[in-house]
């Protein structure tokens, strides 16, 4: 960087050479753990469990159902117990749906309309079928569903939700 | 090209030519490896300042939040360790710097007309480093910060006069640290402190520049060098020197954290970090009426002798060979703080808690009362699970969901025989009655330990309760109190001591009452493997 004006111009660009590199090492030495700090996801505990949240003989086929459970969410280094819903839709005798009860466009809370037999979102007037599909409005995705199984005919979510 | 940005930098800027003035500086002839100790402290900084900021990142700012956060940055975050490290171990390396650098500049003279102001910038710049240290040390939030911080604060309220004011302004009005001491400290350490060293850090640079460094006795009619390239790269071999040391400790060395901290323990022993044990020997030393003298007036004498060395040595320079008394003052200081830093490191007993206990994830399990933890057991043993699982209703309701509103005379009957295919219950009258309180009064520790059964601790507990501990003694809150009670029993003795002790306890408890309990091997190691769990 600097002009060479020095009578032994190989030394001094063996000193720049040097310097450059302790530099750059020195650098990296802290940057990359810094970068792998930053970047990595976190390693959660076990967040996996499944959660039952609906007996299915309580439920009749094709009518959603809004369901109120408790769930436990990690959030960084707290782990609370919190009242949460989910609406179930029962479609055949061992199957069911549930899906997060947030719209996939922004995220506002939506709900079921009985008399347009849809879901409906209050924040831009998106609107779901039983199936989750969109109907209508700007929501770019249908219904997000959460992980789910049924078992012993109750209806067990977990915490991840699928994107359709 | 690079000519092309260099200019067009250079044009609107003026760095390249700032960069060059700064590269192209004169130093004395003599300057060499003595003099890379500044850049070292300064690179030092820079690192705690990054490192810093990349924890904050990460954490929790508030008492209730702050020792979970740090577990999550060492046990859930990617290089979470390496970057503690770094700034744990680096705030001690930085200080050794600091302090090697204050003393190659005494013994050099450098700190003569008309570098007096320099210096004193420099004494500044000690006492905020020693500030940092003194703040963050409060920061994990766990024992041996809550104490040793304590201690601190009431040191610094022996101050006469201003002793309140001081404590005050640390957030330490009572006897007792808490939030606001906290919020007190944090903020300066991550607030004030870093702008006072910035201000101060710049004036220093500046007037090192200023001045330009400090010729030798013997420099006189040598032609000066510059700084670049040779002096630079002795600053750049220093600096990495430094890093990879720092580097090694970062992930080498051992750094745990100490269990939440307990403002009931009053049994923890508190100590500074090691760059204060000096001044914690000094109080040892002088105690009762002289107290004042090693809390308050002799580290002041200290610091006000060190800002005034550039007005109490005022001879010419003089080759550093023959500055006898500089050296005679800095071999005896440093002996001196070796020997009473020595003297606090053999006073201090050996620490019989875990150092990794505030890694651990919370197990609720050790708080529960043993007869609670032992009903868990009692649950299983009757395979109550046939019919009860835990998350889901089966046959019988979904105990987790709510406690059972049944009476408790309806819940003895039905855990005799539970249903017309159930076996009769093997569990005795009292193991029954603890069931009752597991299923009706569980709070959610218990149902944690419930879902998430610890089994060898369930068999320690069943023992416990078999054989009629609580009797005598009092363990989470639960039993009499004939007898010492039990929590934190592992800080005070060792396995060996308990497994031999339950054998004969007269021999090792002189005038106990206690009878001797006999145990086979695998009921043993499950009983005192329970009991040493248990915190205080």
């Amino acid at each position: 960087m600097l002009k060479d004006h020095s009578k032994h111009p190989t030394r001094r660009s063996f000193y720049a050479v040097l310097i450059q590199l302790l530099g750059a090492t020195a650098a990296a030495v802290i940057a990359v753990p810094a970068a792998v700090f930053l970047l990595f996801k976190p390693k959660s505990p076990g967040a996996g469990a499944m959660v039952e949240i609906a007996d299915l003989a309580d439920l009749e086929t094709g009518v959603p159902q809004e369901v109120v459970y408790y769930r436990t969410r990690v959030d960084a280094w707290k782990a609370t117990k919190e009242k949460t819903t989910a609406w179930v839709v029962k479609n055949g005798p061992q199957s069911a749906v549930a899906f997060s009860p947030q719209c996939p466009h922004l995220g506002c809370i939506y709900h079921w309309e009985d008399d347009l037999t849809a879901f409906k979102c209050p924040c831009h007037a998106s609107a779901f079928g039983l199936d989750g599909k969109v109907l209508a409005g700007p929501a770019p995705r249908p219904l997000d569903r959460y992980v789910s199984r049924v078992e012993g005919g109750k209806l067990l979510i977990g915490l991840q939700v699928k994107r359709s | 090209m690079g000519n092309g940005v260099r200019d067009w930098l250079e044009e609107r800027t003026g760095l390249p030519s700032a960069i060059r003035h700064f590269l192209d500086e004169d130093i004395p002839a003599s300057a060499g490896w003595p003099q890379v100790l500044g850049s070292v402290a300064l690179f030092a900084f820079l690192i705690q300042a990054a490192t810093g900021v990349l924890l904050a990142l990460n954490y929790g700012p508030t008492p209730t939040e702050a020792h979970a956060s740090i577990r999550y940055i060492m046990t859930e975050l990617s290089a979470g360790p390496m970057i503690r490290g770094l700034h744990h171990w680096g705030a001690s390396c930085m200080i050794v710097v600091v302090a090697l650098h204050m003393m190659q500049v005494f013994v050099w003279g450098a700190y003569k007309k008309p570098r007096e102001a320099t210096w004193i910038a420099g004494c500044a710049l000690l006492l905020v480093t020693l500030a940092f240290g003194l703040t963050g040390y409060l920061l994990p939030w766990d024992n041996k910060a809550y104490w040793g911080t304590t201690v601190t604060t009431q040191i610094v309220g022996l101050a006469p006069g201003v002793g309140v004011y001081l404590k005050r302004l640390l957030g330490a009005e009572n006897d007792s640290i808490g939030t606001l001491t906290f919020a007190r400290f944090y903020s300066a350490h991550v607030v004030v402190l870093p702008i006072a060293t910035l201000l101060l850090i710049g004036l220093h640079l500046y007037l090192v520049r200023r001045h330009g460094v400090t010729p030798a006795a013997e420099d006189a009619g040598k032609p000066t060098k510059k700084f670049y390239p040779e002096q630079m790269f002795k600053d750049s071999v220093a600096t990495f020197c430094y890093v990879l040391v720092l580097v090694l400790f970062a992930n080498f060395a051992k750094l745990g954290l100490g269990s939440l901290a307990d403002p009931t323990d009053t049994r923890y022993i508190p100590r500074p970090e090691w760059y204060f044990l000096f001044l914690f020997e000094t109080l040892k030393l002088l105690q009762g009426p002289l107290e004042v003298l090693g809390a308050v007036v002799l580290p002041n004498l200290g610091i006000l002798a060190l800002l005034l060395v550039p007005f109490l040595d005022r001879g010419r320079a003089i080759r550093v060979r023959q500055r006898t008394v500089a050296i005679a003052l800095t071999a005896f200081a440093v002996i001196g703080w070796a020997g009473l830093t020595e003297g606090a490191l053999a006073t201090t007993p050996p620490s019989m808690e875990d150092p990794d206990a505030g890694l651990r994830p919370p197990q609720p399990w050790r708080e529960l009362p043993p007869e609670q933890l032992a009903a868990i057991g009692y649950f299983e043993r009757d395979n109550c699970a046939r019919c009860h699982v835990l998350g889901r209703s089966v046959s019988g309701p979904d105990l987790a969901k709510d406690p059972s509103a049944k009476p408790a005379d309806w819940l003895l009957d039905h855990f005799t025989k539970p249903s017309l295919e159930a076996p009769n219950s093997r569990l005795t009258a009292a193991q029954k009655k603890s069931l009752v309180t597991l299923v009706t009064k569980r709070d959610d520790r218990a149902l944690d330990a419930w879902e998430n059964p610890p089994e060898e601790a369930i068999a320690g507990a069943m023992l416990y309760d078999a054989r009629g501990c609580g009797f005598c003694h009092t363990l989470n809150g639960s039993g009499a109190k004939m007898a010492p009670i039990l929590n934190g029993l592992a800080a005070r003795r060792t396995r060996t001591w308990v497994a031999q002790h339950f054998a004969d306890p007269p021999k090792l408890s002189p005038n106990s009452e206690m009878p001797a309990y006999k145990f086979n091997p695998q009921d043993l190691k499950a009983i005192t493997d329970y009991v040493m769990a248990i915190p205080k």
